[in-house]
């Protein structure tokens, strides 16, 4: 696009007026084509990239549910001070809301919704719903307050009225808190919640997928400057075996690494075969196993780009280097080493953002202790159906991302990446 | 997911939407138990009825059933959920209301009402089968016989050797409450309090060490199998193909087992709902309900059971029942995701 949108060369304002409306248009013209070349991608990535990541930021801290559900009560709750329990208009209004949910089939949402910010309200709710639905709707409206209380006298304490007047905010910031292992406190102070677990699993993510950076790195660059230093018929030889587990299905990747580590697997039968070991050591179901396979899935990620760089790397320079008198190790860390350094920063930043990311090699392989933030996101996704959360811990995931490459470019600068 | 699109692909592929939009889906946990539904329900219905059912799986829980419904787009049509599940898709509307009168009285004439047993009639549900979790040892591991109560699958000194669990709180906090000596019918009572969780947390601590995690059911006897865990929690019906087909040295405890129901339920909002409804009536029926005795889960009509032979009986958890307790459906649906995030934290501990 550059070249294109580039202001006519200075020639170009000396033509005649006309001549130069023509070249306007023919710019002009250029711009379009060129644009609708790009539109179908423009429009992929709104729908299939922006969109979705729009909705899930969105999602985290914007949950209308029991607004939507109960707008009365919500309404008539605004003016309780918190203390002892709400007049007996707010609970008749209540009831009114929940018969109507009851008969809606609504009542289990707004239940799920309430129990998140008090555990086990949810049946109370249900209960109540069910008891209700078979009420006379002239009784309710005259003693609703009565019946609600006698079908539950959870009704009676303030602690259920609150978390049904926290769940009918809108807009919240309670999920990033939950996901920072934070709470608010009544009277608006943030304190660290009871259950501390996301940061302590963010942190845990972070750090394995820097072990499995330096891991790919340390298997890689050698086997990168072989390749590169070879003639090309054994490059090309050696590329089948990097290019090979890239081709094959990641969940016969991992699934092999199973069969490798399990208790009686490959490894643990050599090792008593061996007499290296007498008992079966433990490595399926570990991080060890998360960060070895992990390792072997990202590597190729490693060593293309630094193959590609290294392939551009002028050999005479560390001949002239070794001429001049230069012993190999410094010629190569002040020659050698600099100049590949693109590709370098672009596989460590490609396997770095993919591993932090990882999801389906940890929940295979991966134990308890193997498990990497991107599994609990799935947790509340699939199984405690939070999504609000999940949204709040993945947008986590993504400013972290955005801030560690802001970081690398700050201190490294992102102009320095190359993939080839 | 992937193979639903590859069959609505190649349903596409051969132009065949028209066909397509018919199919009733019918989806549940696969396995051998979804071959035992497959031959004893899904195969005679279609047998008498010439309907086409695409007969899919899933893993359990609500959360598929409630990206259809919030997406509006909804892809089953009859689903097999555990009670513990079925509360909370019933009271969020993502299956529907029946009415249990259309359901045919038993081959012995017995009414619906009555041939059933109490737990099977849900508003939302039909019973379909009575499953346990129980746990189960390798004869060869242990020389006198094994661990044959839950306090000695917690007794590390005397049954030393791995304990395969599945990853999850449920049945872990019963059981770990249970080998604490508390008595079944106080268990939900005080896992709802803060020390009653902390006691069963602290006892899951003593063989923490011990525990190997798993996923699925699926994993549990092929764990067992290879040597993996000396001793595993399971399905019921997993570990008994294991011993009946394979010839597995499992032996099956039943102490404190930890039993629960399956129904078949309609979604809300299927523009199928008279078929699935007219699928559900076959597959509850007397002799279908009976076939699930192959994977040796009981069959929840008293008519069903009265076809089984004695041997197999004995197998099933309807002949168990007193040794085990019932699953809370409710109180899970109370504190399924705080304890499950304390569940969480405690294994990064």
């Amino acid at each position: 696009m550059a070249e294109i949108t580039a202001a006519p060369p200075r020639a170009a304002r000396r033509l005649a007026p006309e001549d130069a409306r023509n070249a306007a248009r023919e710019v002009r013209a250029q711009r379009l084509r060129a644009f609708l070349f790009v539109t179908p991608l423009l429009a992929f990535i709104l729908f299939a990239f922006v969109a979705p990541i729009a909705s899930m930021l969105f999602r985290s801290a914007y949950n209308p549910t029991v607004a939507d559900l109960v707008p009365a009560t919500l309404e008539a709750l605004e003016d309780w001070d918190g203390e002892a329990r709400p007049p007996d208009a707010v609970l008749t209004r209540f009831a009114v809301d929940l018969k109507r949910l009851a008969e809606e089939r609504t009542s289990g949402q707004l239940a799920e919704e309430v129990n998140r910010y008090l555990p086990g309200t949810s049946s109370v709710v249900k209960s109540t719903a069910r008891s209700l639905r078979r009420a006379d709707d002239a009784a309710l409206a005259e003693g609703g307050a009565n019946l609600l209380l006698e079908a539950d006298d959870a009704w009676g304490e303030p602690g259920i009225w609150r978390a049904l007047r926290k769940s009918g905010q809108v807009y919240t910031a309670s999920y990033y808190l939950t996901a920072l292992d934070l709470e608010m406190t009544r009277d608006g102070t943030i304190q660290p919640r009871d259950t501390q677990i996301y940061l302590k699993l963010y942190g845990k993510t972070l750090w394995m997928a820097l072990i499995i950076t330096v891991l790919t790195l340390v298997l890689g660059y050698p086997l990168a400057f072989h390749m590169a230093h070879s003639s090309t018929a054994h490059a090309n030889f050696l590329m089948v075996f990097v290019l090979l587990p890239f081709w094959t299905s990641l969940l016969v990747r991992t699934t092999s690494w199973i069969a490798l580590l399990q208790t009686n697997g490959v490894v643990n039968s050599t090792l008593i075969t061996l007499g290296l070991t007498r008992d079966p050591l433990e490595l399926l179901y570990t991080q060890f196993a998360t960060i070895i396979a992990m390792t072997h899935i990202l590597l190729p990620f490693m060593v293309l780009p630094l193959y590609s760089v290294m392939r551009g790397i002028d050999p005479s320079y560390m001949r002239a280097a070794m001429s001049l008198g230069s012993r190999p190790i410094p010629a190569f860390l002040r020659i050698y080493l600099p100049m590949s350094l693109p590709g370098l920063s672009a596989g460590a930043l490609l396997v770095f953002i993919i591993s932090v990311g990882y999801y389906i090699t940890p929940a295979l392989v991966g134990g308890t202790d193997g498990q990497m933030i991107s599994n609990i996101i799935a947790f509340h996704m699939q199984q405690s159906n939070n999504w609000e959360l999940a949204a709040a811990l993945g947008s986590l995931l993504l400013f972290l991302i955005v801030a560690l490459y802001w970081l690398y470019d700050r201190f490294v600068g992102a102009g320095n990446i190359k993939f080839g | 997911m992937k193979h639903r699109s590859l069959l609505l692909a190649s349903a596409l592929a051969l132009g065949a939407q028209g066909a397509a939009a018919q199919d009733l889906t019918v989806t549940s946990f696969g396995g051998a138990y979804g071959a035992a539904q497959k031959e004893h329900m899904i195969d005679p219905y279609v047998a008498e009825t010439g309907a086409n059912i695409l007969f899919e799986d899933y893993g359990g829980g609500v959360a598929e059933m409630k990206a259809q419904s919030e997406s509006g787009n909804i892809q089953w049509d009859v689903v097999d959920i555990e009670v513990i599940d079925l509360e909370r898709a019933c009271s969020e509307g993502y299956v529907a209301v029946i009415d249990h009168s259309i359901l045919p009285p038993g081959d012995d004439g017995t009414p619906a009402e009555e041939d059933f047993i109490p737990e099977a009639l849900h508003e939302c549900g039909v019973g379909n089968i009575v499953w346990s979790v129980i746990f189960a040892h390798r004869e060869d591991a242990f020389a006198d016989g094994g661990p044959q109560t839950i306090a000695d699958f917690f007794d590390t000194e005397a049954f030393p050797g791995k304990r395969g669990l599945r990853k999850r709180p449920q049945v872990n906090m019963e059981w770990a409450l249970l080998a604490d000596g508390v008595a079944p019918e106080e268990v939900y009572e005080l896992l709802a309090t803060e020390e009653g969780q902390q006691r069963a947390f602290a006892k899951l601590d003593t063989i923490k060490d011990d525990i190997v995690w798993f996923d699925s059911w699926s994993q549990a006897p092929v764990l067992l199998n290879d040597g993996g865990a000396q001793m595993v929690q399971s399905a019921n019906g997993r570990i008994y193909a294991a011993i009946e087909d394979e010839d597995a040295p499992f032996t099956m405890v039943w102490d404190g087992h930890v039993y629960d129901l399956d129904v078949w339920s309609v979604m809300n909002g299927t523009d199928q709902e008279e078929a699935a409804l007219d699928f559900i009536k076959f597959a509850t029926r007397t002799v279908p309900l009976s076939g699930m005795q192959d994977v040796a889960y009981g069959p929840t009509r008293r008519s069903a059971q009265a076809l089984l032979p004695e041997e197999v009986k004995a197998n099933l958890p309807t002949a168990h029942l007193e040794e085990g307790i019932k699953a809370d459906g409710i109180f899970w649906a109370d504190y399924g995701e705080s304890l499950g995030e304390k569940f969480n934290e405690w294994l990064l501990q």
